[in-house]
C-alpha cells in the first residue's frame, strides 16, 4: 500500500504540474518561479488548516468547526492588537494558538467523554464559535488602521525569498510529518481510524487520541486565525466562511480515507496545493467567477470518485478474506 | 454404520415425496471444501434437524438454500424438479425462506412494515397498499395466535415476540420450505414451548422445516429425522424415534481425536493466574479457576456460553461486576487493555480482521503496537527496532509476506493470524488467551498452529484457549473448563476428558 500511496501522490504532483503548464500556456507567467511562489503562499493557511484536519480525519472523525475556530480566533487576536497596542506579536500568537487549542480541546471533550459524533459535535460548535465571534466583536469589523504594523506585516515579511507566512507553512508540514510519523500519538491515530476495536485491544485509548487530534486541529485553526486576519488585513464575523470545507476536501483529494486510518502529510499538502493552484489559475485564464466555484465543485467530486476507486479496490481483498471466516461461522 | 440413510416413510400416508430433495451437494472456498457430496430430503409436514459442531458447514447449507451462495457441485430438486438460485431473491420466489438466528428486522419499522418489506402489497395506482399490509399482517400473526397489532413498531416488542414477527415474515411469502437457525437461542422455554405450537401448526399446513439446534432436548421433542453433519459431510440421517442420543453424539465427534493432535507432553509448573469469582452484570457468573506455568486450559461450550465475554473481562476490554485475579501470587486489578498487557496477559481475539488487525497499516506497524514503549525510545518512535522485532517474530511464526512494509489487508487469512499470534507474543506475556485460535484458516495452517501452541507452553507460557471444535480441544487442552450459559459446568482434567462428557456439559444433557 505504501508503494500505491506514493504512487498516488507522485500521479498528483503530475496532475498538478500538467495544470501548471496548461494554466500557463493560457496566462504568460503563470509558472514563473515567483508566480508559483505566491501560489504557494497563498494557499499556506489551507495546508497548515488541512494538516489539522487530516489528523482527525485520521482518527475516523471529522472537524467542521475549524473555520469557525479561525474567525472566533482572528477577531480575539485583532482586538486584542487594537485595544492594547503595546503587547508584543508573541503574546499574541501564542493566545491564538492557546484559544484555538481550547475551542479545539471542547470538540474533543464531547466527542471522548460524551460519546457524540464528531459530525454533530462540530457542526454544532461550528455555530457556537461563529456566534460567540460576533458577540464578542458586537458585529463590527476590526481594520487594517485599527491593527498595528508589526501585527500586519509579519506574515509577509521576506526571508530567504519567501514571505514568513509560507515559512510557517513549511515549519508545520514538518512538524506534522514528524508528529504523525515519529511519535507514538501519531501511530495511535492511525490505529484508531484504521481498526478502532484492534486500536483498544493494544492498549490504545482511541477517546484520547481524538482528544488530542482536535486539540491539535483546534491549535492550528487558531494559529490561521492570526494568519488569516493579519494577510487580509481584517477581521468580521464571516471571515474564512465555509472554509472548513475546503480543508476537508485538501484532504479528500490528497487520498486521507474519510473512513479513517489512511493518508499521508505529503497527500494532504498536494491536495491543498491542488485547490489552490485551481483557485489562482480560474481568474487569471479568464473563466467567469459564476463559474469557478462550479469548476472547483466538479474537480473535488472528480477526485472523490477517483479516491472512491481506489479504496475499492483495497475493499476487495477484506472481501476475499472475509469469505474463509465464514465457512466455520 | 447402520444410522446411514434409512427409507423414510409415514404411518398416515403410504408414499412421501419429498418436497426438496439436495443431491450430492458441494462447496468450496480457497483451500477449504465447506461441504462435501451433501444429499438431503425434506419432506412435507415433517421437521428435519440439522445436527453439528460449529464449523461442519451447517451455516453453509442454509446459504446455499437461501440463494447466498452457489454450489460448486450438485444440485437442487424441488418437487422433482431442478433448480438453481441465482440469488436469494429466486430461492424465495422458490418458496424456501430462512429464519436466522439473529433476526434480522427493523427496529424503528412497524411490524406490519416488517413482514412486507420488499413485497408490499400495491393499490391501483402502484402506491403501497397500507390497509392490506395491516390487515394481511394482522391475519398472519392470528394464524400464529398472535394478537401483536401490526402498526407498532418492532422497538417496543421483547425479543420473542420478534421471533413471531420473523416467522410471519417468513411465512408472508408463502413459503414451502422453512428453515430454523437455531430460532431457540434466545428464547426461554415458555416461549420455546409456543414456537413448538407453531411449528406443529406449520407441519399441519404440511411445510417442510429444516430445524438446526444444538440442544437434543428440543430435537427430539420437535423433530421427525435427523441429519448429522461433520467436516461438512452428512455423516448420519434417519428418524429420531429409532436413534439414541449416544449414536447422535458418536456421530457428531466421530473421529479418533489422539491421532491428529499429537499432544507434547509439558512439564506443569507453579500455579500463574488464578482467577475466583469472575462475574459480568450480564453474560457470566462466578467462574473460578486456576492456570498454571506451561499448561493449557481449554475453555469449551456452545456459542453464547459467555467465553469469549469471560477472556474480554479478563483482558479487560469489559469490566467484570465481581471477581479477582491473582498472578504469580500477586493481586492485580485490570481496569483496561494496557493494565492486562502491562500485567502480561494478552488476548488473541477470534475475529481477526475486527478485533486484531489494522488492515490498511503495514505488517510490522501492526505487530509492533501494543509493544510501542519498548521499541520507542525516549517517546520517538523507532521505525529500525520495531522491524527488528516484526522481523523476529515473522521468521518464529514462518510468517509468508513480500515485505514487512506491506498493508496486512493483503496477506491470507493464515498469514494474518500469524501476524496477530505475533503481534501478542512481542508483549512477552505471561499469560496468552487464544479465541478460538483455528477458526476460519484451512487445515494446513490448523496443524501449524497447534505444533506452535504446543511449543509456546513448553516454553512455560501459560495459555487459555477458547475453542468451538472438539478434537482441537480434546487434542490440545491439559484441563477443560466447559461453559454453559454463562455458569460453569464443570471442570475437566485431561484423564477425565472425552467428547460425549464435554458434549454433555455444554448442552445440559445429563
Amino acid at each position: 500500500m505504501k508503494k500505491i500511496l506514493k504512487h498516488r501522490e507522485i500521479l498528483l504532483l503530475a496532475i498538478i504540474a500538467i495544470m501548471i503548464a496548461g494554466f500557463a500556456s493560457r496566462a504568460q507567467g503563470f509558472a514563473a518561479p515567483g508566480n508559483l511562489a505566491n501560489i504557494f503562499n497563498d494557499t499556506s493557511i489551507l495546508i497548515i488548516l488541512a494538516l489539522g484536519q487530516m489528523t482527525v480525519i485520521l482518527t475516523k472523525s471529522i472537524d467542521l468547526s475549524v473555520a469557525a475556530n479561525l474567525a472566533f480566533t482572528g477577531m480575539a487576536v485583532a482586538m486584542a492588537d487594537a485595544a492594547y497596542p503595546g503587547l508584543p506579536l508573541i503574546l499574541l500568537v501564542v493566545m491564538a494558538i492557546g484559544i484555538g487549542a481550547c475551542l479545539g480541546a471542547i470538540n474533543g471533550y464531547l466527542v471522548w467523554a460524551l460519546q457524540i459524533p464528531p459530525i454533530v459535535v462540530t457542526l454544532g460548535t461550528l455555530t457556537i464559535y461563529r456566534g460567540m465571534a460576533f458577540v464578542l466583536s458586537g458585529g463590527a469589523w476590526v481594520n487594517a488602521h485599527q491593527m498595528t504594523p508589526t501585527f500586519l506585516n509579519f506574515p509577509r515579511m521576506p526571508l530567504l525569498g519567501l514571505p514568513v507566512l509560507a515559512w510557517i507553512a513549511i515549519g508545520i508540514v514538518i512538524g506534522a510529518w514528524f508528529v504523525l510519523t515519529r511519535l507514538p500519538f501519531g501511530r495511535a491515530a492511525y490505529a484508531s481510524g484504521g481498526n478502532p476495536t484492534a486500536a483498544v485491544y493494544a492498549g490504545i485509548d482511541i477517546g484520547r487520541t481524538r482528544f488530542f487530534a482536535f486539540v491539535l486541529s483546534g491549535a492550528l485553526a487558531g494559529l490561521c486565525g492570526y494568519l488569516w486576519v493579519s494577510r487580509y488585513a481584517v477581521a468580521y464575523v464571516d471571515v474564512a466562511i465555509g472554509f472548513e470545507l475546503d480543508t476537508v476536501a485538501a484532504c479528500v483529494i490528497g487520498g486521507i480515507s474519510i473512513a479513517g486510518g489512511i493518508g499521508s502529510v505529503g497527500g494532504a499538502v498536494l491536495g491543498a496545493l491542488f485547490l489552490g493552484v485551481i483557485k489562482n489559475a480560474l481568474p487569471v485564464i479568464g473563466i467567469s467567477p459564476f463559474a469557478q466555484m462550479a469548476i472547483s465543485g466538479i474537480v473535488i467530486v472528480l477526485a472523490v470518485v477517483f479516491n472512491a476507486r481506489a479504496e475499492r479496490r483495497a475493499g476487495r481483498i477484506i472481501l476475499r478474506d472475509r469469505a474463509a471466516p465464514e465457512i466455520s461461522a | 454404520m447402520p444410522l446411514r440413510t434409512q427409507p423414510i416413510g409415514t404411518e398416515s400416508t403410504s408414499v412421501t415425496v419429498p418436497i426438496l430433495e439436495m443431491r450430492g451437494i458441494s462447496q468450496i472456498f480457497p483451500g477449504v471444501k465447506a461441504l462435501d457430496g451433501v444429499d438431503i430430503k425434506l419432506y412435507p409436514g415433517q421437521v428435519t434437524a440439522l445436527i453439528g459442531e460449529n464449523g461442519a458447514g451447517k451455516s453453509t447449507l442454509v446459504k446455499i438454500l437461501t440463494g447466498i451462495y452457489r454450489p460448486n457441485e450438485g444440485e437442487i430438486l424441488i418437487d422433482g424438479k431442478p433448480v438453481a438460485f441465482a440469488g436469494a431473491q429466486a430461492a424465495i420466489d422458490a418458496g424456501v425462506t430462512a429464519i436466522h438466528q439473529e433476526t434480522v428486522l427493523f427496529d424503528d419499522l412497524t411490524v406490519g412494515e416488517n413482514i412486507f418489506l420488499g413485497h408490499a402489497p400495491r393499490t391501483r395506482f402502484g402506491m403501497i397498499d397500507w390497509r392490506a399490509i395491516n390487515s394481511r399482517a394482522k391475519y398472519l400473526l392470528q394464524a400464529l395466535e398472535s394478537e401483536i397489532d401490526p402498526a407498532i413498531r418492532l422497538r417496543d416488542l421483547s425479543i420473542a415476540q420478534r421471533h413471531l414477527v420473523a416467522i410471519a415474515r417468513a411465512l408472508s411469502v408463502e413459503a414451502r420450505i422453512v428453515i430454523m437457525d437455531e430460532p431457540t437461542a434466545a428464547l426461554s422455554r415458555k416461549e420455546i414451548d409456543d414456537l413448538f405450537r407453531i411449528i406443529e401448526g406449520l407441519k399441519r399446513q404440511g411445510k417442510a422445516i429444516l430445524f438446526i439446534s444444538h440442544k437434543f432436548d428440543e430435537v427430539y421433542e420437535i423433530a421427525e429425522n435427523f441429519v448429522v453433519f461433520r467436516d461438512g459431510r452428512a455423516v448420519g440421517q434417519g428418524r429420531l424415534r429409532e436413534t439414541p442420543q449416544e449414536d447422535i453424539v458418536r456421530l457428531m465427534v466421530g473421529r479418533d481425536v489422539k491421532d491428529v493432535f499429537p499432544k507434547v507432553e509439558v512439564s506443569i509448573g507453579a500455579p500463574v493466574l488464578r482467577v475466583e469469582g469472575f462475574c459480568h452484570p450480564t453474560e457470566f457468573r462466578d467462574i473460578s479457576f486456576e492456570l498454571r506455568r506451561g499448561e493449557i486450559l481449554g475453555i469449551y461450550g456452545l456459542i453464547g456460553a459467555g467465553r469469549s465475554e469471560l477472556c474480554q473481562a479478563l483482558f479487560g476490554v469489559t469490566r467484570r461486576s465481581a471477581g479477582r485475579l491473582t498472578l504469580e501470587g500477586q493481586p492485580v486489578d485490570i481496569r483496561s487493555s494496557s493494565d492486562a498487557i502491562a500485567a502480561g496477559i494478552v488476548y488473541v481475539p477470534e475475529e481477526r480482521g475486527r478485533h486484531g488487525l489494522a488492515l490498511p497499516m503495514p505488517i510490522f506497524q501492526n505487530m509492533s503496537l501494543p509493544s510501542l514503549s519498548k521499541t520507542s525510545r525516549g517517546g520517538f518512535l523507532k521505525a529500525a527496532s520495531e522491524l527488528a522485532l516484526a522481523r523476529k517474530y515473522a521468521e518464529r511464526l514462518d510468517l509468508r509476506a513480500a515485505s514487512l512494509s506491506v498493508p496486512v489487508g493483503t496477506l491470507s487469512g493464515g498469514n494474518q493470524q500469524k501476524v496477530v499470534i505475533g503481534k501478542w507474543l512481542a508483549t512477552r506475556p505471561k499469560v496468552i488467551i487464544l479465541d478460538e485460535p483455528t477458526k476460519g484458516i484451512d487445515i494446513g495452517s490448523k496443524a501449524a498452529v497447534h505444533g506452535f501452541i504446543g511449543e509456546l507452553a513448553s516454553e512455560g507460557l501459560s495459555i487459555i484457549m477458547v475453542s468451538s471444535e472438539l478434537p482441537e480441544i480434546l487434542g490440545m487442552s491439559d484441563r477443560v473448563l466447559v461453559m454453559r450459559e454463562g455458569l460453569s459446568a464443570g471442570l475437566f482434567d485431561r484423564q477425565q476428558l472425552n467428547a460425549e462428557t464435554l458434549v454433555r456439559a455444554a448442552t445440559g444433557n445429563t
